[in-house]
């Protein structure tokens, strides 16, 4: 039944745009309260190590120095962690990678903290680490966190499903190969930080750069032994989050620095060579694939082996590593497979949640291996894609069914419909000199939601304000994906207003209402759905009080037309200006809860806490045109189309935000992002030497939408944020095989790496 | 010592170590946060301000460099009644996502269309490539550019009135 929207599906500026050009929209680091305290961490600086000593007496007595705390002074359990807790605050028996915090010192300036900091004397008994997954599962490996059941596995999962692996035994056709990705920053340009005061009554205020001001309370209040209602965390639009700022940063740091401060506010804010230092990273991953299929290309059965490294504490590693395994067979229909996923403690950078959240790494196995069967079969690697690709009621290799929205094939048709596609031939026959072209296609697939055993809910709270204009409580941060202006064009749909009569306010646990993190895809979801909930009871509301105001003795003779209740037979119409002022605040106020609906589905898997299986997934197919420089092996992507599933499109615009921008920073990781370490040391922690893709790199970008609607959805959306990146690495790779024959199993796909791997017969220059 | 300079058009002066970076003294004795830092170091070119009309790292100069200059940042481009044309095209064209990065590329397209008021998309794209945007917004960027300078451009319409009225 097709729905006329008046706002919904059409173009409209986001609201936070003018003022974020004009320079006036105040990020949490533009927060310079009067009196402020500049906190800062001492870092361990060696990657594993037995704390003998911290000695803080030349740092103490500097003068300018408020305090400088150490694991001493932490009164809670010091562990942060979101599900599993391993991580201090302050480190106080060992440090377990290079950036554990050690010392924490408050000074009255930056200048003072900064030679404070250097003044904390270190003693540390280095100890034996482990650098690499391979090297922390060898018998007798040092141990990251001793006395801990399971040694350096933090989580062994397997999935099996139909007769599992032995199946691949009986197929006609079986590709096997061995992949690894790299380590990821999230390189925002916002880095972490946060102010924090102590109030006289004991409230601890914070406004923090963070994707989950909600659960923050929590993680602070356990570790540094508070009430977790007594504090209050206020988080206004980020500069960059992309799952690295789910979790504590700054949090409990700053939060123990304002408890020393003597009420004073406190400031902390991560240089960017902390922020590759502390900051959470993706996880590394090395994927061993077999899979096989019939020699009309049906998929048939799967076999993988996924490690991955945590670095030196879990943080979502358990939660990263399920959601990886579920897409571990990409979008397609597999019935026997065998998937196997370990995710392991070393002495490196700790790695947590980033856009594209384990299913990035397995999509680029996933569908690097469809690529070989496709070649193997010599059949056209579009159609393979098209002839497996999930359809609703289908399983996945997982075993999840698929029983929401499924348009991966639509995805893929309309790829296969657009005109670059056709003339992709035509272009690479146009390479200027000196250059190989090629094309690759990927399709991909990630779980919306936090999946099984965590319940996804928010609660939106909407006002009319005195003056007859709407205010929206905004409980999910806006880390840049723009949900705060798609919250107001959703609230305009629903009570037939105009967009521009709606006020946003920004998370706050002071006013706004649990609603979970901004996280894994689900943001607009979930509280959207409450949205619209609570948008249906004001309007309720208002017409009961409208028919008094009006007389009238059937509220259904009215309607909520912009800006009034009216009458519809007479045309008698109240302003809402005058209705706001007959109501006190309760009344002009509405909540609501949505919880996300879990799948149904039974499907096994075992060793997985929380996050398995889905019930929604977004779908994308991807075509990426490269150019290949003969002679340095550069790569240059010159345009990506998209097709994506992702429910129905409430902004066009911030469709294409949120489209091209996962695309590019899957771009980067497939060609120049790795977080280079040696024995646990980044070796390039800077934006010169951790190279991010610029305006110089970006190629064009056609952002296609599918026809799809999830009914249970606000407005029949899902989610569009990360299901593109995780296309880019694979459909990079495909087009550079394509332009110069180099198959490259290990990203990134560096300019040395594909020199090296031409085949002979391509590295002739003519 | 005592810094005087032009600041967003309006004289001020300000007590300040000399070596004091250029960027803290806006964003804290000016209160002008819409000068963001991004690395400290150069490299991302979210701290670009106008000196003297050219977009410079106020990151990477001293608070006694801006002296006797005239600085201009994203809050004196335009404001929120009179947006500069480069303001309005960002936010109509979905430049912004975190916007972070905004205030920079502002600065650095608004030195572009000073030198060259039709520049094409390789040129814009060049000129911004030292400003890092995360969100990976650079297609729209590089459109609101574009369409910014169309704006400015002075059309067939208004050129012939200028000729008339003897302008330049
Ligand atoms: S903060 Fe100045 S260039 Fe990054
Ligand atoms: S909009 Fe986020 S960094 Fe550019």
């Amino acid at each position: 039944m097709p729905q006329e929207f008046s706002q919904i599906d059409r173009r409209h500026p986001r609201n936070d745009a003018l003022p974020k050009a004009l320079g006036l929209e105040r990020f949490a680091a533009d927060h310079y309260p009067e009196g402020l305290l500049w906190a800062g961490a001492r870092r361990a600086g060696i990657p594993h190590a037995r704390i003998r000593t911290v000695d803080v007496s030349a740092a103490a007595a500097l003068p300018g120095v408020v305090r400088v705390l150490t694991r001493a002074d932490v009164a809670g359990s010091n562990l942060q962690g979101i599900v599993h807790k391993d991580q201090p605050v302050l480190a106080g028996d060992k440090v377990r990678h290079c950036g554990d915090a050690v010392a924490l010192v408050l000074a009255v300036d930056r200048e003072t903290l900064a030679r404070a900091l250097s003044l904390v004397r270190l003693d540390l008994e280095p100890l034996p680490g482990v650098f690499d997954p391979a090297q922390a599962l060898k018998k007798g490996a040092p141990l990251v966190h001793e006395g801990r059941r399971g040694g350096n596995v933090l989580v062994r999962a397997s999935i099996r499903t139909g007769r599992g692996a032995a199946v691949l035994r009986e197929c006609p056709v079986v590709v096997r190969g061995t992949f690894s990705t790299p380590m990821q920053a999230h390189a925002f340009i916002e880095t972490e930080n946060g102010t924090a005061r102590l109030l006289p009554d004991g409230t601890l205020e914070m406004t923090v750069s963070t994707q989950a001001p909600f659960r923050d309370r929590f993680e602070i209040a356990q570790a540094l032994g508070l009430d977790p209602m007594r504090i209050r965390v206020v988080a206004p639009y980020l500069g960059g989050g992309f799952g690295g700022k789910d979790g504590a940063t700054v949090q409990c740091l700053l939060a123990l620095a304002a408890l020393h401060a003597g009420g004073r506010p406190v400031k902390m804010w991560w240089e960017r060579e902390e922020s590759m230092l502390a900051g959470y990273k993706r996880h590394a991953a090395r994927l061993t694939y077999a899979l096989g299929a019939d020699r009309d290309g049906t998929l048939r059965a799967l076999s993988c082996r996924i490690v991955m490294d945590s670095g030196a504490y879990a943080h979502l590693g358990g939660e990263v590593m399920a959601l990886g395994m579920e897409s571990a067979g990409g979008p397609y229909r597999i019935p026997h497979a065998d998937i196997r996923g370990l995710c392991v403690y070393t002495n490196n950078p700790v790695a947590g949640a980033f856009r594209g959240f384990g299913a990035a790494q397995t999509a680029f196995a996933a569908e690097r291996m469809m690529d070989r069967l496709a070649e193997k079969l010599g059949m056209d690697p579009l159609e393979l894609r098209l002839r497996n690709a999930l359809r609703r009621g289908d399983r996945n290799a997982a075993g999840v069914t698929m029983t929401a929205s499924t348009g991966m094939a639509a995805c893929l048709e309309a790829l296969r419909a657009h005109p670059a596609y056709a003339a992709r031939e035509a272009w690479k026959r146009a390479a200027p000199p000196h250059a190989r072209r090629g094309a690759g296609v990927a399709a991909a697939c990630i779980g919306v939601g936090y999946g099984r055993g965590l319940p996804d809910a928010a609660t939106a709270r909407i006002e009319l304000t005195e003056t007859g204009t709407f205010r929206i409580f905004n409980a999910v941060p806006d880390m840049g994906q723009g949900n705060a202006s798609a919250f107001a064009l959703i609230a305009a749909e629903a009570l037939g207003q105009s967009p521009a009569s709606f006020e946003l306010v920004q998370p706050d646990t002071a006013c706004c209402l649990p609603s979970g993190s901004s996280s894994a895809g689900r943001t607009t979801y979930t509280y959207g759905n409450a949205l619209v909930r609570a948008c249906g009871a004001l309007r309720d509301r208002l017409l009961v009080r409208g028919a008094m105001a009006l007389l009238a003795d059937d509220t259904a003779d009215l309607t909520l037309a912009p800006g009034a209740v009216r009458h519809v037979k007479s045309g008698r119409a109240v302003p809402l200006a005058l209705l706001a002022r007959m109501m006190i605040l309760e009344d002009r106020t509405a909540t609501a809860e949505f919880v996300m609906p879990v799948t149904p589905d039974a499907t096994g898997g075992k060793g997985f806490v929380i996050g398995f299986p889905h019930l929604l997934f977004a779908y994308a197919a991807v075509l990426a045109l490269s150019e290949v420089d003969e002679l340095t092996g550069a790569v240059r992507v010159r345009r990506f189309v998209s097709a994506t599933d992702g429910g129905r499109v409430l902004n066009p615009q911030g469709f294409e935000q949120q489209v091209a921008g996962a695309l590019i920073q899957g771009m980067g990781w497939a060609l120049s992002e790795d977080v280079l370490t040696r024995e646990g040391r980044i070796l390039n922690p800077d934006l010169s030497t951790y190279l991010v893709p610029t305006a110089a790199d970006a190629p064009e970008v056609d952002c296609l939408a599918v026809d799809s609607v999830e009914e249970t959805g606000p407005f029949g959306m899902k989610g569009i944020g990360e299901v593109n990146l995780n296309a880019a690495l694979p459909s990079i790779g495909a087009a550079v095989q394509d332009a110069c024959g180099a198959r490259l199993d290990a990203a990134p796909l560096t300019p040395e790496k594909v020199l090296g791997a031409r085949p002979r017969r391509a590295r002739r220059t003519p | 010592m005592t810094i005087r300079f032009l600041l967003n058009g309006r004289e001020v002066a300000c007590e300040s170590a000399p070596d004091r970076r250029a960027v803290d003294l806006l964003r804290e004795e000016f209160g002008l946060t819409g000068v963001k830092e991004g690395c400290g170091g150069g490299e991302c070119g979210a701290c670009a301000v106008l000196v003297d009309g050219s977009a410079r790292l106020s990151c990477l100069m001293l608070a006694a460099q801006l002296a006797g200059r005239s600085v201009v940042t994203v809050e004196g481009l335009g404001t929120a009644e009179a947006p500069h044309p480069l303001q309005t095209a960002f936010a109509e064209h979905g430049a912004v996502q975190c916007g972070y990065c905004a205030p920079g590329m502002l600065m650095a397209a608004a030195d572009l269309l000073a030198r060259d008021p039709s520049p094409d998309r390789e040129a814009i794209a060049g000129a911004v490539s030292g400003t890092l945007c995360r969100c990976g917004g650079y297609g729209k960027i590089v459109e609101a550019v574009e369409r910014a300078a169309e704006a400015m451009r002075p059309g067939p319409v208004r050129k012939a009135l200028r000729k008339k009225r003897g302008g330049a």
